[in-house]
This record gives C-alpha cells, sequence and structure tokens, in this order.
C-alpha cells in the first residue's frame, strides 16, 4: 500500500475523517468456505469497478464444498488488487486482511506484510476455534499480532444486533456477517454501495428476510466504520486512467463462453457445447447454457469422451462443435481430438488447466498440459494450441480458435488456467460489428480433380491446405470419413506406404502454415539484453515484474506468447536478439523444453509449481539476478530491485 | 424444479427429413468401395438388406448418415452410397447425439457390434438410449471380437475358450435386449442377419420411430465363431426356440404353435399350449408404457438360445431429446432477441472518458 498524501477532508455526508490518498491497496477477505467470501470479494470488486479502479482479483478455495468448519482446509479467500493505474496482477500480498475466524488469520498471517491492518471477527476467536488450529493461546489478544495493525470487531454479534428485527434465528441472522465486513470495507475505501443493495434484492427476490438481513447487516458495517472512533482514516484510491471507453466487470470463464457466443454469430453457425462438468471449467458450460437465444445447444454429457464426441458430430453435420474441460478431461478426449484432426474437422477443446497430474488440485492453476496438448496424441496429430494471457484476453482467444478452426478444419486447443478462468479485470467491451468475420463456406459442388462428377473429400485448398467442408444433406457430395488413413484427396480408405507418408506431411504442413500474428517485444528502450518470455496466465506477473526491475534502472524486454503452435514467424529472430532469454512457467520448464528443441536456443527457465500464480516481486528478483549474471555492472556490485514499486 | 411440458407433436422417425420422388433403387446405396469382409460374413446379408430396404423410405439419400464405431461391422458406411462417418471405438452414439442434436433434417443410423456398443462404447449406449436420441442403433452381435482375432466379446457364453481364455471365459454375459430396456429404450427389437424380411421389418418400423431404436441383429463371424446361431436357422430347432413377437397376437411358437408364453410368478414361463387355458397366454403388445413387460419378454430365453424372442420387444413413444434440445432453443428465441452487443455490455458497465 503506497501512500501519496493525507488529508482532512470532507467527504461523502457529515463525516469528516482523514482522508489517505493511496495509488493502489491490496484487500484480502478470509473466512471458512461457509462464510461467503467469494461473494463478498465479487461484490467488492463490482464495486470497485463501478467506482472505475483498475482491478485484478485472485479468488483461491479448497476443493471440498464444506471442508470441516473453522479448519485450516476449509479456509476460502478472494483477494482484490485495485489501483488508480493499470495493474497487471491480483497483488503479490494483502495490505488488508480480513478474517473471519481463527483458521482463515493461520492461514493468511503469512503473506501479510509486517505493518498491514487485519481486521479481525473477534466473535469466532473461541477457545474452541483457536484450539482447531492450534492456537494455544488468544493471538488478537497475545501480542503475537504486534507487527501489525489489528482491529478487533466483534461482527457476528453486531450482524445479529442489526438483523434483529427481521426476526432470523441466530444462525441466520450470523450468515450475514460477510455483508457487514464488506459494508465496513466499502466504507474504509469509499466504495459505492448502490449496486451491493441491488445485487442483495435481486439475488434473494425469493427470500426478502433473507435480502433485507443482508442489506441491514451491510449497511451496518458501513455505520460501524462511521460512527465508531475505530478506524481513524480512510483511503480514497481514485478512478484510473484506462483507455477510454464502456467497461465492465469480466472473469476468464465468462469471457470464454462470450467468446463462443460470438464465435457462433459471426460464423452465422449453432453452435454445440457438449461438455462434462469438472473444475475450474464447469462455468463455461453454465454460461453457455443460458444463451440458446444464440442458437447455442449445450449437452452435458455422460462423460468427457461423449462430451467431444458430441462436439465433433455436430461440426460434422456444420456446426460450430465445442467442447470445455480441465487436463484430465482432455487425456479422456485426446483420441476423438487424434479423430478431429484425421477428418480434419473444426472443433474447439477448452482447457481450463488446474494442478496434475490425475485429480491434481482441481481448485489451483497450473500452466502443465502445454506438452500435453502439444504432444498427447497417439500418431502424428499436430494441433493449433492457443492460450489467453488475462481473462478478458479469453475472450479475444476464444474468437482466435474459432477463425483456425474453421479455416483450417482442425481441432483446436485453447489453455486457459485456474487463475484467468476465475479471476476478474475491467474489460473494454467490444464492438460486436467490429468482430472478426468468421463466415465459412460449405463445399455445394463435386470437384473431383479428374474431371469426373465425384466429390473428393480430401482436395484440398492450395492455400490453406484445408479441406472442404461437406455437411450431410448436401446432394452429390455423399462421402466417407472416418479414422482410418485417406488417400490424398479421394479420400478412400489407403494403406499405402507413401500416400500414409505423404498425408502425415500435409496435416503437419497445413497446421505449420496457420497464420498467427507476430509476437510483440515490449522493449522500452529499445537495448535491453534479456527478455523475458512467458505464455497464459502469467502475463500479469511477468508484466508486473519487469516494471518494478525497469523503475530500478535495470532494462528488460517482456514478450508473450498467445501462440503455442504454430509459434509466430518472428520467434526465432526475437529469440536470438537477446543474450538472455528468461521464461518463467508453472510447470517444470515446458515451454522451454519446446523453444531449446525448435530453435536450437538456450532457455534459461524459471520454474515454479505451487499451485498459485507467480508473485510479481518473486519474478523481479528472478529477473534481476539473470540481468546482474548477464552484465556485471562496471564497479561490480549487483543492481537491486526496489521492494515498494510500482507493480 | 418442475418439469415442463413441451408440448412437442407425436411425430415419426423421418418427420423432418427431405423426402424425394426420385426412386432409388438398391444399387443407388452402393458404394464404390469393395466390400472387405471375409466371405461367409453375416454382415454382407445384413449390408444387401439394408441397400433394399432404404429405397423403401422415400427420403433424400444425402439425408442419410451412417456412424460406427470400430470393429467388422463398422466398416458397414464405407460400403454405403450416403453420408458415412467411421469413427472411434465405442463412440459413435456420442458423435451421432450430436449430429442429430445439430440436424433434424438427416435420418442418422449407428452400426456397431458387441465389442463395440457393450464393451468399451456401453456408456454410450445406455445414455443414448436413455435420452431418446432420434438415432437408430443397429447391434451386430456375432459374440466374439473378429477384427482382433478371436477374443471373446461381452455377449460371449461363459466358459468360452478364446484365444484370451484358453481356460475358459469368467464373463457373465450382457443380454443386450435386457441392457437396452434396463436403459428405457423406447423402441427395442431383434433380429436375425439370416431373416431378410424379418429383419426389413424391423428396419422399417425403428426407421420410422421418433427416438433411439435399439435393434440386436444376430449375426454369423465365419471365422471365429462360426455357427453361434445355427440353432435358430437350422429348420427341425428354430421352430421351438425362435418366439416371432407379433403385436396384438398371442404369443405362441413352434412347427405346430404348440408352445406359448404365459405369466410366471415374476415374469413370464413357457407352457405347452395343450396344457394351459388360452386365456393365460400373453398376448404381446410392445406399445406397453411399462418396461417391465418386455423386459419379461427379453428374460425368457438364455445365452443357450432355448427360446429366442424375435421382433419388436418394445414401441413407445417418449419425447426425444434432440427435439427437446431444439425446441428450448425455439422457445428461448420466442423470448429473446439474440443481441450479441447487449450480451457482451451487460448490465453493470461504467464509462472511462
Amino acid at each position: 500500500m503506497s501512500t501519496s498524501e493525507t488529508t482532512p477532508e470532507q467527504t461523502a455526508g457529515d463525516r469528516t475523517r482523514p482522508v489517505e490518498k493511496l495509488d493502489r491497496v491490496v484487500i484480502r477477505f478470509a473466512g471458512d468456505s461457509g462464510d461467503g467470501m467469494q461473494l463478498t470479494g465479487d461484490r467488492f470488486t463490482s464495486e470497485t469497478a463501478a467506482f472505475g479502479n483498475d482491478l485484478a482479483t485472485l479468488p483461491n478455495f479448497p476443493a471440498e464444498i464444506r471442508a470441516p468448519q473453522g479448519t485450516i482446509p476449509g479456509v476460502s479467500s478472494f483477494q482484490v488488487h485495485f489501483a488508480d493505474y493499470d495493474i497487471l496482477t491480483p497483488g503479490d500480498r494483502p495490505d488488508v486482511l480480513v478474517v473471519m475466524n481463527p483458521a482463515a488469520l493461520k492461514a493468511n498471517i503469512g503473506d501479510l506484510p509486517h505493518g498491514g491492518t487485519i481486521i479481525a471477527n473477534t466473535d469466532e476467536f473461541t477457545k474452541r476455534n483457536l484450539a482447531k488450529v492450534g492456537y494455544e493461546t488468544n493471538p488478537l489478544d497475545d501480542g503475537s499480532l504486534e507487527p501489525y495493525q489489528v482491529h478487533k470487531v466483534a461482527m457476528s454479534t453486531l450482524t445479529r444486533g442489526a438483523v434483529e428485527q427481521v426476526g432470523l434465528g441466530k444462525k441466520d441472522a450470523e450468515r450475514a456477517k460477510n455483508m457487514f465486513a464488506l459494508g465496513l470495507l466499502s466504507w474504509m475505501y469509499h466504495r459505492p454501495t448502490e449496486g451491493t443493495e441491488k445485487f442483495l434484492r435481486t439475488k434473494f427476490a425469493r427470500k426478502p428476510d433473507i435480502a433485507e438481513a443482508n442489506i441491514l447487516a451491510f449497511r451496518a458495517g458501513w455505520n460501524y466504520g462511521e460512527t465508531t472512533e475505530a478506524f481513524s482514516v480512510t483511503y480514497d484510491v481514485a478512478p484510473a486512467k484506462l483507455p477510454p471507453g464502456q467497461y465492465r466487470q469480466i472473469t476468464g470463464n465468462t469471457a470464454l463462453a462470450y467468446g463462443i457466443v460470438a464465435a457462433g454469430q459471426r460464423s452465422g453457425l449453432p453452435v454445440v457445447l457438449g461438455s462434462y462438468p469438472i473444475t475450474p471449467a464447469s462455468d463455461i458450460l453454465h454460461e453457455l447454457s443460458k444463451h440458446k437465444a444464440f442458437d447455442v445447444t449445450t449437452i452435458q454429457a455422460e462423460d468427457e469422451i461423449a462430451g467431444i464426441g458430441a462436439a465433433l458430430g455436430a461440426s460434422y453435420g456444420g456446426a460450430l462443435g465445442v467442447t470445455s474441460t480441465s487436463g484430465p478431461g482432455v487425456a479422456l478426449k485426446s483420441e476423438t481430438i487424434g479423430l478431429a484432426v484425421m477428418t480434419e474437422l473444426p472443433l474447439i477443446v477448452i482447457d481450463v488447466q488446474r494442478g496434475g497430474p490425475s485429480t491434481g488440485l482441481p481448485t489451483k492453476t497450473e500452466q502443465a498440459d502445454l506438452l500435453q496438448a502439444l504432444y498427447g496424441r497417439n500418431g502424428e496429430s499436430p494441433v493449433p494450441v492457443v492460450a489467453p494471457r488475462s481473462p478478458g484476453d479469453c475472450f479475444d482467444m476464444a474468437l482466435e480458435a474459432a477463425r483456425i478452426a474453421l479455416t483450417y478444419r482442425t481441432p483446436v486447443i485453447l489453455l486457459s488456467d485456474g487463475a484467468i478462468a476465475n479471476g476478474s479485470e475491467p474489460w473494454l467491451i467490444p464492438d460486436a460489428d467490429k468482430l472478426p468475420d468468421l463466415r465459412v463456406q460449405f463445399a455445394s459442388e463435386p470437384n473431383a480433380m479428374d474431371g469426373s462428377n465425384e466429390f473428393w473429400p480430401y482436395v484440398r485448398d492450395t492455400e490453406t491446405l484445408a479441406r472442404e467442408w461437406a455437411v450431410p444433406g448436401t446432394a452429390g457430395l455423399e462421402h466417407r470419413i472416418g479414422g482410418l488413413e485417406k488417400a490424398d484427396n479421394r479420400g478412400n480408405i489407403s494403406y499405402d506406404p507413401d500416400n500414409h507418408d505423404r498425408m502425415v506431411r500435409l496435416r503437419q504442413a497445413k497446421i505449420d502454415g496457420i497464420k498467427v500474428p507476430d509476437v510483440e517485444v515490449d522493449d522500452p528502450t529499445g537495448d535491453a539484453r534479456v527478455l523475458a518470455l512467458g505464455w497464459g496466465s502469467s502475463f500479469g506477473p511477468i508484466g508486473a515484474a519487469c516494471r518494478r526491475v525497469r523503475s530500478s534502472g535495470m532494462k528488460i524486454a517482456q514478450a508473450h506468447l498467445q501462440y503455442l503452435n504454430p509459434l509466430p514467424a518472428n520467434l526465432g529472430t526475437v529469440l536470438e536478439s537477446y543474450d538472455v532469454v528468461i521464461v518463467p512457467e508453472m510447470n517444470l520448464g515446458q515451454l522451454a523444453t519446446v523453444l531449446r528443441a525448435r530453435y536450437l536456443v538456450d532457455i534459461r527457465s524459471y520454474t515454479k509449481v505451487a499451485g498459485l500464480p507467480f508473485k510479481a516481486a518473486e519474478l523481479a528478483e528472478v529477473f534481476t539476478d539473470v540481468i546482474n549474471d548477464s552484465e556485471p555492472s562496471a564497479d561490480g556490485s549487483d543492481a537491486h530491485v526496489l521492494t515498494e514499486a510500482v507493480e | 424444479m418442475t418439469a415442463i411440458d413441451l408440448g412437442l407433436p407425436k411425430i415419426g422417425g423421418l418427420d423432418g427429413v427431405p423426402t424425394t420422388d426420385e426412386t432409388y433403387k438398391a444399387k443407388d446405396f452402393k458404394s464404390d468401395q469393395e466390400v472387405r469382409w471375409c466371405p461367409g460374413c453375416g454382415d454382407y446379408i445384413v449390408l444387401n438388406t439394408m441397400q433394399a430396404f432404404l429405397p423403401s423410405l422415400g427420403v433424400k439419400r444425402e439425408n442419410i448418415v451412417f456412424v460406427s464405431g470400430i470393429g467388422c461391422s463398422s466398416r458397414f458406411p464405407y460400403y454405403m452410397n450416403t453420408y458415412g462417418f467411421h469413427s472411434i471405438h465405442g463412440r459413435a452414439p456420442a458423435i451421432a447425439t450430436g449430429l442429430a442434436v445439430a440436424r433434424p433434417d438427416l435420418s442418422v443410423f449407428v452400426i456397431t457390434g458387441d465389442g463395440d456398443a457393450l464393451s468399451i462404447g456401453g456408456n454410450h449406449l445406455i445414455h443414448a438410449l436413455r435420452r431418446n436420441v432420434n438415432v437408430k442403433i443397429l447391434l451386430f452381435n456375432n459374440r466374439i471380437y473378429g477384427l482382433t482375432k478371436g477374443q471373446y466379446s461381452p455377449t460371449s457364453e461363459e466358459g468360452k475358450i478364446t484365444k484370451s481364455t484358453p481356460m475358459g471365459s469368467l464373463d457373465h454375459p450382457f443380454n443386450p435386449i435386457s441392457l437396452a430396456l434396463g436403459a428405457e429404450a423406447t423402441f427395442v427389437a431383434r433380429a436375425l442377419d439370416s431373416d431378410k424380411k424379418g429383419l426389413s421389418e424391423v428396419l422399417t418400423a425403428a426407421t420410422q420411430h421418433r427416438g433411439s431404436a435399439f435393434v440386436e441383429i444376430y449375426q454369423n463371424c465365419p471365422i471365429f465363431n462360426d455357427g453361434a446361431f445355427d440353432v435358430l436357422k437350422d429348420k427341425d430347432e428354430s421352430a421351438r426356440r425362435i418366439v416371432p413377437l407379433r403385436p396384438g397376437e398371442p404369443i405362441t411358437f413352434g412347427s405346430e404353435n404348440e408352445y406359448a408364453v404365459v405369466r410366471g410368478e415374476f415374469g413370464f414361463d413357457i407352457a405347452k399350449v395343450a396344457d394351459i387355458d388360452a386365456s393365460s397366454i400373453v398376448t404381446h403388445d410392445p406399445t406397453i408404457q411399462d418396461p417391465s413387460y418386455a423386459f419379461a419378454l427379453s428374460r425368457i430365453g438364455g445365452q443357450d438360445l432355448s427360446h429366442t424372442p424375435v421382433g419388436i420387444f418394445r414401441q413407445v413413444s417418449r419425447t426425444t431429446y434432440d427435439d427437446a434440445a431444439r425446441a428450448q432453443i425455439e422457445s428461448a428465441r420466442k423470448t429473446q432477441e439474440p443481441d450479441l452487443q447487449a450480451l457482451l455490455t451487460g448490465n453493470d458497465t461504467w464509462t472511462v472518458a
């Protein structure tokens, strides 16, 4: 939390309280998984978006729906970072930690820097709850939290009092305590409140007394800040100067779903999603199932294989077939992806990556499915792979996946991950009419190269090498396709050795020839010797780390890959232009392996597979070390990265 | 959760598929590909029957699609001059589901075998049947794995000696008809490859049925399981083993119709007509909604083919998955304009100047 100035100032209402101006703040709400922390964080984010700050969020929750109450495994948290400038990450460490119980404190205190603020619900710090997580004495009273600013608030009691008039039972009344916390934080940071009250009335429209209780608790939290002397200052984070336009808040999964709807609209094709529920991809199925009016059909299949099977069957029939899953699901779908490679039909496979292998860490993030996406099939089975770099970018990359699938008649794998799937950011709302034109031409005429009146399903477009898309129902083009090797052009079954060699190479050449944009390099001074190269959701932390490094006077270039197969045509030249290329990945160096093999360049790989996004500070240190290693300063001393810097 | 009556009209299996005045002949449905099944394979008879039967449908050839999995029978689509998709092992019902949902104007057949449908693809089969997707699933049951050269299949009899079971198979087999009825399939029938007339009748009814139609076809594999169904083809044996199911008629069989199906303690029993009162003979009614009736019929014979009902076990009407999915799309479109800009914008925006 960096401070720019403090002035006593008259603000909303008759409140006179010093207002401290901040450029950015990171708040983490933490509680039991039944405490509604995700909702609380979501609402604070919406208020913050409405206020006009730039923001990024990081939800973090257990895989268990309700882990034992009050235990460390049951802790759920939501971190939101907001600022008066464009930010790139949800923040490394919180400035303010809201803890609803001792487990939340214990699980999160390690991330709070000294001097940080703790707001604790004292009612839950009972002997029993303390014992559950191994506190022998109450940390709120025993002096162990001395390095922090601690605000002790009896949130449950105060909430109960506030909602008394509604006449709920004790348990139901106390459930609104998350709204009390939200109200208090909303007051501290001058967040607008109308949106939350409106939201609560809509959400609980069928249970008016629950709506009323939540609103009363929310207001009570606000009033508690305003009327008690416990909080001596409030904070002001001015709206950010983002590119002009109309904005909304969006998560990666929602953006992906919208991208698929848009792809259907822009191609003029019906969309058929075949999917099986799996964390963290299920929200894509949920979202798309709401948009039937856009000719989007969703099939909740009996398993992952049936999901992609239905999608491929729909593509064969001339629809845009889509399947959404996570890593374990991709493993099951592999054979069908191979069938789509062989039959050269358009198909979009969305993999929202999570911790692996096997069931792994269902609710945590990782980017370790890259090699699975590139190579995880039998035979020579090339598949284009794209990866969005932020929640909003999921929209654009979904459209790109559709463009590639439809133009080149191929399955395309889109690699999102848990961090951007559930994370959110402000999104400059695109103009629907200016989205790419994805219209396709189905085959309508015989195309035999010998001039006969036949249709040969494997005749290729000379430029894209795509075969024609001849959908059932087209007279005169009756033909058979399948997983067996096909004769070049004619498409009949062929076991001919030369033909197989030719077809393997043709399929590869088609994917290699897909047009993708060049990778852009961000190198403000133009003479950096070190390039930080990443892919997928680590764009934010890598970018933030580069800013830190640069603000301490060092030079570093940044590039980020959204296209993993084929790689951008200029990538080889870019890699050769730098003395050192450092590639941070949330895996054991999968992109690094690909780049070394492909370009014969030395790649410095930095890896961490902790189920959480990189921290900007951590990467800044890594980058600084790399820079120091590559160009020792004249006096022999190493430069050091600023720890409190822009991000 | 309340059930929504979609108010769908009761329609036939081919409604929505474009018809033609052109008179097709069997040869119009033969592709230019050489048929490569083993000499004497039962698949030839089924293929010929299919090619001879399709012209009677009166629908456009280009609107017929055969989807198959893997196995000898799954080569079927290559030999049909229609659209065809030879997919991967066990997955044809899933692919056909997507196709049927996307395209109401197609007549979709799934060609599968006992290994393809009941082993690797068992899950897709039962789910397609319970959903009642408007596809016709023809299961060629030869009780053996042919393409992989002779291992036992999920319909092979217990104790069967095969390449993979030199001391005899340990598996208890599926009764495919019982399985389909357990999944509450709305149309379930059995036919013999050698009975061209019976097979054609069953195929006609299956095609006219709106919803999933499951047809088990006993098919001889002359190489790895030759003669598996010979007792049903033998003149002397077949009459007392085959139990013809004729809607509206008492179920009797035997060369002199001397046997009958009667109600037993839990299901049905076989009795000699001479020993019983005629009123106790079961009159066949495939339209009985409760699948227990057809299930009981499917249990009267064992794996030894001692009694084998042939014909249509069940034929009931239930909303199909694909019609219902399309109805939801239509209903959504009636109440909501597909406005992409409005969707992208949402309800909660702010403007940066």
